[in-house]
């Protein structure tokens, strides 16, 4: 991993210094390990703090909407996941492709601070991701623990190791350690009644306090203003001030980013609560794959989405319905 | 001092539960938050909460008034102010402090009833930290987390905890549940505050200082060009605001429900876009500003108000849950507060 | 029985007694109690949060005079959410209002035996016409009065009508009145309010009240500055988003201040110290 950093670090310095970029969207150092912040570096900041460790699980292609207006051009660092994201926003204009250099870097996959924690770790001052194995140092003792156990969930069902938009890639041909099915989560709920699928996510989503992290990561969430955020749509936006309303942010979000959503994985990476949100989204992504047949949202830039184009062989709102019922 | 074994918190619990509400840091899945006990419930005085303790005084949402339309009559109801005695047990000396901060708001200048109804009815039960955090920073402030103050202060030690009254309320506490506990001397007790001492002056964030921030710091700070470099990371949700002890900042908001209209309040942040947004446009339209607000309030603002206390406690909270990990230490050190 | 106790948060019902309409877009109204009462006493300058419950409640600066012990009066401009329900009020409709808050301007101690310079603005005359009326009640106590005021057009003046008719009447008393652009039936002066006021060239012996939009407040503060004014001289009003009206849900904070209790009214020298965000 530091040896992935100094290569980023030197190309992103070279990139800086040839006038091929202005700036790049990457990582700086915290004061632990894990607590790595997406930042900014220029020619003129340096790039002081710049780092690249296994805590650099954020997708940052969605800095770059706001970066949209700006004529600088910039580079971001993406992994293969987080390019999906990058085609997604490009197809849908959200971002300005010629103003963006997409350095592209390997991935065997980012650690979850919350499961090394989870495992009964406090105190953590050191961690080294090494092979599969992870050795931890802390005030209270040492510990390794298998890589797998502790990866951030969205790497525990990686999309694979394939970049699907760079410019230049570092560090090519890094595999995420074994994953899971992708849909076996959605599968379990499916299985469920609906009377078990209602308390299910009656108590996931009772523990929204409603901070808004999932929706200002998501970069399928890009509407200049919030429809939760208009003063006139007398929903609340803040606070649940009903049982309705923890459900009703949820449900039309995961709505609102349906076929565009690419499976990143942010919005459960930041709830707070800990929250499985992704399941929602998933679900979608299932329904639209055994609907329309199988699509990937950022799988290539300008693609259309089933749910926004007609085809002669789309499936008919009674197949549907027969679906359901059966 | 009197002590318990800790396999008898159960009984705790329950005799606690018969006479009153009781709220505990409950484990759901491994999220552990402050709740309301049952039977069932799973208390982890381990972990740290996600939301601090501040609910118990200061909930996210609670109805302020209920109106009522009698044709063109507006006849209004005032919410319901808490009438029972609760106990919110397990509060870590970081949110006890945190509870003096938002008395010195709620309480001071026009007094919110609300507030101080909850604040009169809770019986603060404290525990002291044994095995703090690396992102804790509580000394910074100068708290001591060895002795985390509250109406009755609780230590664990081995498989005893231990009780000691501070406050006349905590005594008539402890005296309604006497017979579960056990008389005792303070040895035990003053070997774990030792060691909790010894642990927090070794943790990485120990060297933290404040001496760059306070209430007359205001031209220093406000217009540091390392403010923007700052913001660009945070990504404007409201996690910080909402897991923090001290942000009290509120938003007062009607909802039409099926028998009329309820105003309540609830919980907001000096970082949501819309926060000071009038009809004619906002006071502070970029992203920097309102990043920088919420850290001035805290070291510059509130200090300047409030005789210099600060209104942070170091918990930690927003350094562990913050989406892209930008938090207060970060603008500390980036402002000058190393040492 | 329930609790007596009422929170500050929680308002009082209040009826619409009468409903005046100065401009296309400014409307008066005059406001009681359930019972006919005054509800609260004021001060000039202070403000009350008015509510229609559902809708909205919002920070109105009391622009009736505190001599006016039958009823409050609110100059209300509709630009938003709530003051378009309020511009639907009609006499006899319930609202509701809480207050009052804020800091009055200083009538009694700074004001005193003072010659006083009034600038205002559009909308800006709401809060002034409280301290003006304060001041026409109480005449002795002050020195010459003079009252600049613009707007847009001539259909957009607030109380126009009270002025040229009645403060204008008064002893030691001044009234100029300007319209940013010519207009065939105005006869009087047309320019910006900035402008107007170096051509009416003030000596520096009174105290200043401006309220108005930011930018007019701005220049002329300039103004009086050029003209030999020193800011403890020059009083104006803030305003921002307010929520709460007793500084505590942070909306109007901007430095150590709150403007829904420290404020409104500020003297310009203070303004000085605050940060650049209002």
């Amino acid at each position: 991993m530091q040896g992935l950093e100094l290569k980023l670090k030197k190309r992103v310095q070279e990139l800086l210094d040839n006038g091929t970029i202005d700036a790049v969207i990457a990582w700086t150092k915290g004061d632990f390990v894990y607590d790595t912040t997406p930042a900014i570096f220029t020619k003129e900041s340096g790039l002081d703090g710049f780092v690249y460790n296994s805590f650099c699980g954020a997708n940052l292609s969605k800095y770059l909407v706001s970066q949209i207006v700006s004529d600088k051009k910039f580079a971001v660092i993406l992994k293969p996941c987080d390019t999906y994201s990058m085609n997604q926003l490009i197809t849908e204009h959200r971002v300005n492709r010629e103003n963006i250099y997409i350095i592209g870097v390997g991935c065997s996959g980012h650690l979850d601070i919350e499961k090394i924690k989870n495992q009964g770790i406090s105190g953590v001052t050191s961690v080294i991701d090494k092979d599969n194995n992870i050795l931890i140092n802390s005030i209270y003792g040492d510990a390794t623990i298998e890589k797998a156990s502790v990866l951030l969930s969205k790497c525990q069902s990686c999309k694979g190791s394939e970049l699907k938009i760079a410019d230049e890639v570092i560090g090519e041909g890094l595999e995420t350690p074994k994953c899971d099915s992708r849909f076996d989560g959605v599968k379990q709920l499916e299985a469920m009644t609906a009377e078990q699928r209602f308390a299910f996510w009656k108590a996931e989503l009772s523990k929204c306090i409603r901070c808004n992290a999932c929706r200002n990561i998501c970069p399928a969430c890009t509407c200049r203003t919030c429809v939760f955020d208009n003063a006139r749509s007398n929903v609340t936006a803040k606070a649940n001030a009903t049982e309705f309303e923890e459900k009703m942010f949820h449900i039309i979000r995961a709505f609102h980013v349906a076929g565009r959503c690419t499976d990143c994985g942010e919005c459960s990476r930041v709830c707070p609560q800990g929250i499985p949100l992704h399941l929602l989204n998933r679900k979608f992504i299932k329904d639209i794959n055994e609907f329309y047949g199988d699509y990937q949202a950022g799988e290539v830039a300008e693609q259309r989405n089933p749910l926004v184009n007609f085809t002669e062989s789309d499936i008919e709102a009674t197949v549907i319905s027969d679906k359901e019922g059966k | 001092m009197k002590k318990l074994a800790l396999s008898d918190l159960n009984s705790l619990y329950s005799a606690i539960n018969e006479k009153m509400k009781l709220y505990a840091p409950i484990d759901i899945n491994g999220v552990v938050n402050y709740g309301e006990w049952d039977k069932d419930a799973v208390v982890n005085l381990n972990k740290m909460t996600v939301k601090s303790a501040k609910d118990a005084f200061f909930p996210q949402c609670e109805d302020l008034s209920n109106f009522k339309k009698d044709g063109k009559h507006i006849i209004v109801e005032q919410g319901e102010l808490v009438k029972e005695d609760f106990v919110i047990f397990g509060v870590r000396a970081c949110d006890v402090r945190a509870f003096h901060i938002l008395d010195t708001v709620f309480l001071e200048g026009f007094l919110d009833t609300f507030y101080e109804a909850r604040r009169k009815h809770g019986i603060v039960i404290s525990l002291s930290c044994t095995k703090p955090e690396e992102s804790c920073f509580c000394t910074t402030f100068g708290i001591d987390p060895a002795e985390p103050k509250g109406d009755v202060e609780s230590y664990i030690r081995g498989d005893e905890i231990y009780f000691n009254a501070v406050t006349e309320k905590g005594n008539a506490f402890m005296a309604q549940f006497d017979s579960l506990f056990k008389n005792c001397d303070d040895k035990a007790v003053e070997a774990s505050k030792k060691k909790t001492r010894e642990v927090m002056s070794k943790l990485p964030l120990s060297g933290l200082s404040t001496e760059a921030f306070g209430g007359d710091k205001l031209d220093e700070l406000f217009n540091r060009p390392e403010w923007q470099a700052l913001s660009e990371s945070c990504l404007g949700c409201g996690t910080c605001t909402y897991v923090c002890p001290t942000c009290q900042c509120y938003d007062v908001r009607d909802y039409k429900t099926n028998s009329g209209i309820k105003r309540f309040r609830c919980w907001d942040s000096c970082m949501r876009k819309d926060f000071t947004m009038m009809a004619h446009g906002t006071n502070r339209p970029s992203h920097m500003q309102r990043f920088r607000q919420r850290f001035m309030h805290k070291l510059v603002y509130h200090p300047a108000n409030h005789n210099g206390e600060f209104s942070c406690v170091g918990c930690g909270r927003c350094v562990a849950k913050c989406p892209v990990s930008m938090n207060i230490v970060k603008v500390i050190k980036t402002l000058g507060g190393n040492k | 029985m329930s609790e007596i106790i009422k929170d500050e948060l929680v308002p009082h019902v209040a009826k619409v007694i009468s409903v005046r309409t100065d401009t296309n877009d400014v409307k008066t109204f005059g406001v009681v109690g359930i019972d006919d009462s005054i509800m609260f006493d004021h001060r000039p300058g202070q403000c009350a949060m008015v509510s229609i419950p559902g809708v909205g409640e919002a920070m109105f600066s009391i622009t009736s005079s505190p001599t006016n012990t039958k009823f409050k009066e609110f100059s209300i401009k509709r630009c938003g959410i709530l003051t378009e329900a309020i511009h639907q009020l009609e006499v006899g409709d319930e609202i509701t209002v809480r207050g009052p808050y804020g800091k009055p301007f200083p009538v009694d101690d700074a004001f005193a035996k003072k010659n006083l310079l009034f600038i205002a603005g559009g909308i800006g005359i709401a809060p002034l016409r409280s301290v003006i009326n304060y001041v026409r009640a109480n005449r002795d106590n002050y020195g010459h009065v003079d009252v600049l005021y613009g707007a847009r057009s001539s259909g957009d003046l607030v109380d126009y009508e009270e002025m040229t008719k009645e403060w204008a009447n008064d002893k030691d008393f001044n009234v100029y009145v300007t319209i940013d652009r010519p207009e065939d039936s105005w006869g009087g002066h047309v320019g910006f309010v900035p402008a107007y006021l170096k051509e009416l060239a003030f000596d520096n012996n009174r105290t200043a009240v401006i309220c108005g939009p930011p930018i007019m407040i701005k220049f002329v503060l300039q103004g009086l500055i050029e003209m030999g004014f020193d800011k403890t001289q020059v009083y104006t009003t803030l305003e921002l988003k307010m929520k709460c009206g007793i500084g505590k849900c942070g909306r109007c904070n901007i430095g150590s201040k709150f403007v829904c209790k420290d404020g409104p009214v500020f003297r310009c020298d203070e303004i000085d110290e605050l940060p650049n965000e209002y």
